[in-house]
């Protein structure tokens, strides 16, 4: 049993050791591990990504045109912006300059991505802590209407309405098959929504998951189908044509309008659903402010949404970009993504090896080399049956990436209160957490939490859904002008490459910050590298000892039952890991192929 | 996929009525819900429930579970609240942990034999399989425990049908799709890197309807949604048919909608329903938005040349004709390169000999 100090966290492992394996509502395989004293409150925690697949080794002396299908690939969820990172990169290391158009409609794809993936995660993969589906069985419908009524003008909001809606959910509840909702943790302490409120989150649950699908048809207009849509190194690949022969076949009027229309119906669910839906939940926890973790202390964003297309410099990014370290918020740094001294991976406690474990490895010389190997003092269990991990030796399938050494955490919450401290360049970004902070009377440090880290997300949605009209419109104003270019060919045919060539992409995932940094060799993929958000956000110790903010978030929590990780759940899940992203991962040289035992 | 109700299978065990209606009442408190609800649940458990289905998810990304909630036609709420009882799904279920291990150990036991086990993503095999654990333990080991108590088995998407991107070469996992894993149960091969929505719960409300597995080609797949290339039924094909296709992206044959086989497009190889369902309620589908299909239904297409690289390997050109009589009808109009491409398909057919018929999948 040990003690020590790291990142303001006193760590202490002596208490009951409780397990959640699988962690569910989450995006792949994640394992939580903490030990809470005798109050149950959480004074050690350990995060475990418990997949790997491998995809960079894949990817080695492959076409660097296609990388951005396999790298798309490594998560369904985030569909589509690994792709775009990819071809980002690509055309980083090429020189290969997009069309204006190209950009703009990426932009529109990307948001799109943001603003689906953030109403998913928030009704489908996490209101469910908050939201008690049994107690909303004894909410009275009038009552939940005037509540509906009172925080939003949705129409969707008539006493009839949500009568019918509970109805539903009772004759479910009495077929005595409670399908996905089996076994919650209804009536737990740690529930503090009254029954009306329930029961609007429920009805809103069921109306999100209806209206996401429309969402996405944007996605599929541009891309062909959605998840997984398609990308074009050079620009994008949907050609347009407004006014000639054949526009039926291409990017035409009546495509434009129909992503007008879905662009211009998804703002109205995000204003009037989903973001009153937030604070009105918020209202009632709070009083529940853990999570912070890293949140106020070490954070970062590449950011993202180029204006102007090939320019990906700080001030032409629309979603921002900077680095907070040790809680300075007057001070924002630049990232580097090239300075091989600024991002590196460590695995010193992650099932790889590295000739020296005490170093770290920038992407473009990053080597993974896969060595499972469940061990250390406290172990307990066998190779393949886990019962306890032992933090002090390695434990995860994620590796552990530092900026400068630090280790970070990414997200929503992130690039929001990046945008809120570089006022001047993000205004719209401070007077939206303003005013809600105002709607809730909270200062802004309580931003730093889970419910935060939430609230952020949704607030970003909004943001984003704004962006999304405003792009459209860029994309309309670029048409009119005669502008209809889409794709640059230049440098498609591969005899035109230099013998050698290396690039970095980045994008702001819905998770956070995302880089892809490739070598081309005699126009294959030498190395390829990923670091995704989740590798940021889950990251386990590194050989300083310092923890990751998947484990910092849970430190100093109490827990209402310590048989239900409803409390566990709930700030792990305020990160929306994505472990599919986190544990691709890779290998520059393939020379670990032969090291991968076959049994 | 008739089954036994909980009732049935309670009195089956020894239970009594008494007991069954007192296990009722609790079942409400347990709830939180009031004594008049009691009844209720009694009544629901002796008639016919809805099938349990039990989704596991293995090595994968997601895609499938994306895609499955994009259904427009039925609505995925509707499947999951009045269709099926989605028990176990790690992606949406509420409890994790013990309480999720519970639930997949009672479904097992309550529903032995009578559950439909859906399975989106593969069990890697080496590291002992631990480069996917679950609960602590191999994923294969879980896949196979549960398999052995389903009905059928439905494999999600490319990666349980065939393997997908982490199996692509050289597969440093050794990712194995399911049907190599599970051998004594029938299996559903639903592939695509993903389905499209209506396809996935088409095969399920198929076989909740009908009450049987619906016909399968000889490599798995439901023929309804598999049995034709998405070239045979491309609206595009009359471009192929005539010689017009796009040369270069954003080029003028681009911008008209011409067909995309010289960029590429494996739509005459690939056999799914793009070109006829189409995706997200109908909207577009890959070709029409301007991309070649990559072929993602297809057995290792990670690993079949780059995604830009022309189809030489086709088999058949037309709905009913074959290469040979399609590749003399367009050999005017369509230009050598279509030309020398067809009497490789020609030697390749020759080649192959009766391997060919495989290969189609019929």
């Amino acid at each position: 049993m040990s003690v020590y100090e790291t990142q303001g966290f006193k760590l202490d492992n002596s208490g009951k050791r409780v397990v959640v394996d699988p962690v569910c509502r989450i995006e792949g395989h994640l394992r939580v591990e903490v030990n809470l004293d005798s109050n149950n409150v959480i004074r050690n925690a350990v995060s475990t990504g418990t997949m790997w697949r491998g995809l960079e080794v894949i990817l080695k002396g492959r076409d660097p045109r296609d990388a951005w299908a396999f790298t798309e690939r490594i998560c369904g969820v985030c569909t589509g912006t690994h792709a775009l990172t990819s071809v980002r990169a690509v055309e980083d290391a090429l020189a290969i300059q997009i069309p204006e158009n190209a950009n703009t409609i990426r932009n529109i794809m990307q948001l799109n991505l943001q603003i689906h993936d953030h109403l998913v995660h928030f009704y489908h993969l996490h209101a469910l802590d908050w939201v008690d589906v049994v107690s909303a069985l004894k909410a009275d419908p009038k009552r939940t209407s005037e509540l509906a009524q009172s925080i939003s003008s949705w129409p969707l909001s008539s006493p009839g309405y949500f009568r019918d809606v509970q109805n539903r959910l009772k004759k479910f509840v009495e077929s005595g098959q409670l399908g996905p909702f089996s076994n919650g943790y209804w009536g737990s302490p740690a529930y503090k929504l009254p029954p009306e409120a329930n029961l609007m989150a429920v009805t809103h649950y069921l109306e999100a998951l209806d209206f996401q699908k429309e969402i996405v048809k944007i996605v599929t207009i541009f891309g062909g189908k959605n998840p997984h849509p398609n990308w074009l190194v050079g620009g994008v690949p949907c050609a347009i044509n407004i006014n000639d022969t054949g526009a039926v076949g291409a990017i035409n009027m009546e495509r434009l309008n129909q992503v007008k229309s879905i662009i211009d119906r998804t703002k109205e669910f995000i204003d009037q659903v989903y973001i009153p839906d937030i604070l009105a939940i918020g209202s009632f926890y709070k009083g529940w402010t853990y999570g912070g973790g890293l949140s106020s202390k070490n954070f970062m964003s590449y950011g993202d949404i180029p204006q102007r297309a090939n320019d990906y410099t700080k001030s032409n990014l629309l979603l921002p970009s900077g680095v907070v370290i040790n809680g300075d918020l007057s001070k924002v740094q630049e990232v580097d993504l090239r300075n091989p001294d600024e991002v590196q991976e460590f695995v010193s406690h992650s099932w790889y090896k590295y000739a020296d474990e005490s170093k770290g490895l920038h992407p473009w010389d990053g080597v993974t080399e896969p060595d499972y190997s469940p061990e250390g003092p406290n172990f307990k269990g066998t190779r393949t049956k886990i019962e306890n991990l032992d933090e002090s030796s390695k434990y995860s399938w994620i590796k552990a990436p530092r900026w400068k050494g630090h280790a970070m955490e990414v997200g929503p919450l992130s690039r929001m209160v990046l945008g809120y401290i570089q006022p001047k360049q993000y205004p719209i970004i401070k007077d939206t957490v303003d005013s809600a902070l105002r709607k809730l009377d909270l200062p802004v440090t309580a931003l730093f939490s889970t419910l935060g880290r939430t609230a952020a997300r949704g607030l970003e949605a909004g943001y984003c859904a704004d962006l999304q009209v405003q792009q459209f419109d860029k994309l309309m104003a670029n048409l009119k002008a005669g502008d209809t270019s889409t794709a640059n060919v230049e440098k498609w045919d591969p005899s035109t490459w230099p013998k050698e060539a290396k690039g970095v992409g980045f994008t702001e995932a819905p998770r956070g910050a995302l880089g892809h940094w490739l070598k081309i060799k005699d126009t294959k993929i030498d190395n390829y590298q990923c670091v995704v958000p989740t590798t940021w956000n889950g990251s386990p110790r590194d050989a300083k000892g310092q923890i990751g903010a998947f484990e910092a978030s849970l430190m100093n929590t109490p827990v209402a039952k310590a048989d239900q990780p409803l409390e566990i759940l709930r700030t792990i899940h305020s990160f929306d890991p994505c472990l599919a992203c986190s544990t691709h991962v890779m290998s520059p040289d393939g020379q670990e192929l032969s090291k991968v035992t076959v049994r | 996929m008739s089954i036994e109700t909980f009732y049935e299978v309670m009195r089956r065990q020894g239970i009594s009525r008494r007991s069954f209606l007192k296990f009722c009442s609790l079942t409400a408190a347990s709830l939180g819900l009031a004594p008049s609800f009691a009844p209720k649940i009694a009544h629901a458990m002796e008639t016919k429930p809805r099938t349990p289905v039990i989704w596991l998810h293995g090595l994968e990304c997601t895609c499938c579970s994306e895609s499955f909630i994009r259904s427009a036609h039925p609505l995925a709420k509707d499947v999951v609240l009045s269709m099926l009882s989605l028990d176990y799904d790690d992606t949406l279920m509420v409890a994790a942990g013990h309480q999720a291990e519970e639930i997949l150990a009672e479904i097992r036991k309550k529903y032995k034999g009578n559950f439909i086990l859906a399975v989106e993503g593969n069990p890697p095999l080496n590291e002992d399989g631990m480069f996917c654990i679950h609960g602590g333990r191999p994923f294969v080991e879980v896949l196979k425990e549960t398999a052995a108590d389903a009905k059928a088995i439905i494999s999600w998407g490319a990666c349980a049908s065939w393997g997908c991107v982490q199996a692509a070469k050289p597969n440093p996992t050794r990712a194995t799709p399911v049907h190599k894993v599970i051998t004594d149960k029938p299996i559903i091969k639903v592939p695509g890197c993903p389905p499209i929505a209506e396809v996935m719960t088409a095969v399920v409300t198929y076989m909740l309807t009908f009450d049987r597995i619906p016909e399968l080609d000889r490599q798995g797949r439901p023929k309804m949604f598999y049995g034709q290339r998405i070239h045979d039924k491309c609206y595009r094909r009359p471009h192929f048919d005539a010689g017009q296709f796009v040369e270069e992206w954003d080029d003028e044959a681009a911008r008209k909608g011409y067909c995309l086989y010289k960029m590429g497009c494996k739509g005459p190889t690939t056999y799914n329903a793009c070109s006829t369902v189409r995706w997200n309620g109908g909207v577009s589908f890959p070709i029409q938005s301007g991309h070649g299909c990559i072929g993602c239904s297809e057995d290792g297409f990670w690993d079949k040349g780059g995604f830009y690289d022309r189809v030489t390997d086709i088999k058949q050109f037309g709905v009913e004709s074959n290469a040979d009589t399609i590749g003399a009808t367009v050999a005017g109009v369509a230009g050598a390169a279509v030309v020398a491409h067809a009497a490789v398909s020609a030697l390749s057919r020759a080649r192959s000999g009766s391997n060919d018929q495989n290969n189609g999948g019929k």
